[in-house]
């Protein structure tokens, strides 16, 4: 399995990073070397193996459903690139 | 410089609690060394002279009224990956520009709690994502070692290499820093100090800008190991607001410094022994073996088949938690924002000019192998080959109570040496990296100098919260390896 430049486009598409045309054959080659490095794991016998997804061994713990935070708008606006009157302003979403 | 900056954590403290000296004078010395040498050596990102200054002056009052707290008065650091209430917070990152957090992380939190103070916020790659702090947006940090002979600017490692190097030039007496493959360890390594990253769940990761959730955990970069142990007490402790943090108590891990470490048994793993290993790494890894064997350990020989695997699965591992991780740098909310026609396109544009090239590298493979056709292949597989590297570890722990190997595969490498060759610079993390997958505690302490003078580490591997068992080997390795040497910086 190769990375061409079409793959690089599509994932870049799903992650929404924009890369330019001229820059999709040189990220192919750059991934591809690391997926090849990466194909070993075809070598380990995983048949039976529980996939691992967590390093603690407990299970998550529960609350109660109840707000423990919140009603500090200008806290929450503080960083945004643009905001006005206690919102966040970004860019027309709807036609 | 100036005595007060030579003196280690617990050094400090002692001379604080004498009356000795003041945590003002003590602070003072610190801001006086870091406006001498910084420059050079760019470890800083962010110093907060005066907000230290004021925490300082409170610490002497509480001093004063017989109310000190464990780390009351000490200056450290904090590796820009924990959120600063009040103080710009950029995990070293262009997209994060002059975020200003309304929040403190916890891990910090904890620490001014114990009576620290902030000097600043320390350099590091971006979003920890690599191993020479070379991907920083705000240039590399320089390690304040150099080889002999050799006027070079060499890599304090990474991704903390702000931490250790700073640590290392007697900028701060300690560091917070945070590991996802190596990230304490290597630089600990690079530079001469000892670094500790604990086990999955001892510290929380609320208020640490994430890289790779299932691995991240933060942990010291101090002078010594009993330093270690006084940072990581502060540190760690059950927090709510991580659901990983783990409900226990903390022991007091600096009374397991100095303890008889007789009858233990030290695993040594022969997957370990990779081709290509200098032989002076080999050598060390030798002494130390040698150093446990005399304070009564008994050594075996013991295997991790699947060592050679964690790499690779960590590749997968790491970018697709990052990408999705990562989404929420968007631009929206905060952060930089990008220009474009369509929503899309600013999204699109925001990420693109506020990634720098190794987090786009790794947020493009982790969107990949999480894509629709290779999840099942790739990350599927390399959850299950991690289940066998924990495994392997499992099974070693039921013949040795830890597991003593070389930290990192080389001593620091000049800047720039790597920076093309992606896999290559990944392998910096062969020796670490296994413990991030399977959860474990691994400290780092330096363990002598190789044929140029650099310094070179070793890694003890413990079993899930036996830290205390590392701290007392640990502190018998430190005795007996005597590593005085110190960098031409600082």
């Amino acid at each position: 399995m190769t990375i061409d430049a079409a793959t690089v486009r599509k994932v870049a598409k799903l992650a929404r990073i924009a890369e330019p045309e001229e820059r999709l054959d040189g990220l192919a080659h750059e991934l591809n070397g690391i997926m090849k490095w990466i194909e070993q794991l075809a070598e380990v016998d995983t048949r039976d193996v529980e996939p691992m997804t967590s390093a603690v061994h407990q299970t998550l713990p529960m609350r109660d459903d109840v707000v423990t935070d919140g009603a500090r708008p200008e806290q929450v606006l503080s960083n945004a690139p643009r905001a006005d009157r206690g919102f966040f302003v970004v860019p027309k979403v709807v036609e | 410089m100036s005595e007060l900056t030579r003196l280690t954590l617990s050094g400090a403290l002692d001379g604080l609690r004498s009356g000795t000296f003041s945590a003002v004078e003590l602070t003072r010395a610190h801001i006086d060394a870091i406006d001498a040498i910084n420059a050079n050596l760019n470890a800083y990102l962010v110093t907060t002279p005066e907000r230290a200054l004021a925490a300082a002056a409170e610490s002497d009052g509480r001093r004063a009224k017989g109310e000190a707290r464990p780390l009351d008065g000490a200056p450290i650091g904090v590796k820009d990956l924990f959120c600063t209430e009040g103080v710009r917070t950029t995990a070293g990152s262009k997209i994060l520009g002059d975020f200003v957090p309304p929040y403190e992380s916890s891990v910090t939190a904890n620490l001014w709690r114990d009576g620290a103070v902030m000097l600043g916020k320390l350099n590091m790659d971006e979003f920890a994502m690599g191993s020479s702090n070379e991907t920083s947006a705000f240039g590399p940090v320089v390690n304040p070692w150099r080889a002999q002979g050799s006027n070079r600017a060499l890599t304090p490692g990474g991704s903390s290499g702000g931490s250790a190097a700073a640590v290392a030039a007697d900028l701060c007496l300690a560091a917070t820093a945070s590991d996802t493959g190596g990230s304490i360890r290597q630089p600990a390594s690079f530079t001469g100090t000892v670094g500790i990253k604990p086990t999955y769940g001892r510290c929380s990761r609320y208020g640490m800008v994430a890289f790779a959730s299932s691995l991240d955990q933060a942990g010291p970069i101090t002078k010594s190991v009993k330093d270690a142990a006084l940072m990581l007490s502060s540190m760690s402790g059950h927090d709510p607001k991580d659901s990983t943090s783990l409900d226990i108590e903390t022991p007091d891990f600096a009374a397991f410094v100095g303890r008889s470490v007789k009858g233990l048994r030290i695993g040594v793993p022969r997957e370990y022994r990779i081709d290509g290993m200098p032989e002076e790494i080999a050598r060390l890894w030798e002494a130390g073996v040698e150093w446990l064997r005399a304070a009564g350990c008994e050594i075996k020989e013991i295997s991790l088949p699947h060592t050679k695997y964690a790499l690779p699965a960590y590749y997968i591992i790491a970018p697709a938690e990052a990408s999705s991780n990562l989404a929420r740098y968007d631009g929206m909310r905060f952060g930089h924002r990008g220009e474009g026609g369509s929503l899309t396109e600013v999204y699109e544009n925001s990420r693109a000019e506020g990634f720098g090239e190794e987090v786009k590298r790794r947020i493009l493979i982790g969107t990949y192998v999480l894509s629709a056709g290779y999840y099942d292949a790739y990350y599927l597989k390399a959850l299950k080959v991690r289940r066998r590297i924990a495994d392997d570890f499992e099974a070693a722990f039921s013949q040795v109570d830890a597991i003593l190997t070389p930290t990192a595969p080389s001593a620091a490498f000049p800047l720039g040496e790597k920076q093309d060759d992606p896999v290559a610079m990944y392998l910096n993390d062969v020796f670490t990296v296994t413990t991030n997958l399977a959860g474990l505690p691994g400290l780092s302490l330096p363990a002598g100098l190789d044929g140029q003078g650099l310094p070179l580490g070793l890694q003890l591997i413990g079993r899930a919260l036996d830290e205390g068992t590392l701290f007392s080997l640990a502190g018998v390795m430190e005795e007996a390896a005597a590593f005085t040497a110190r960098p031409q910086f600082g």
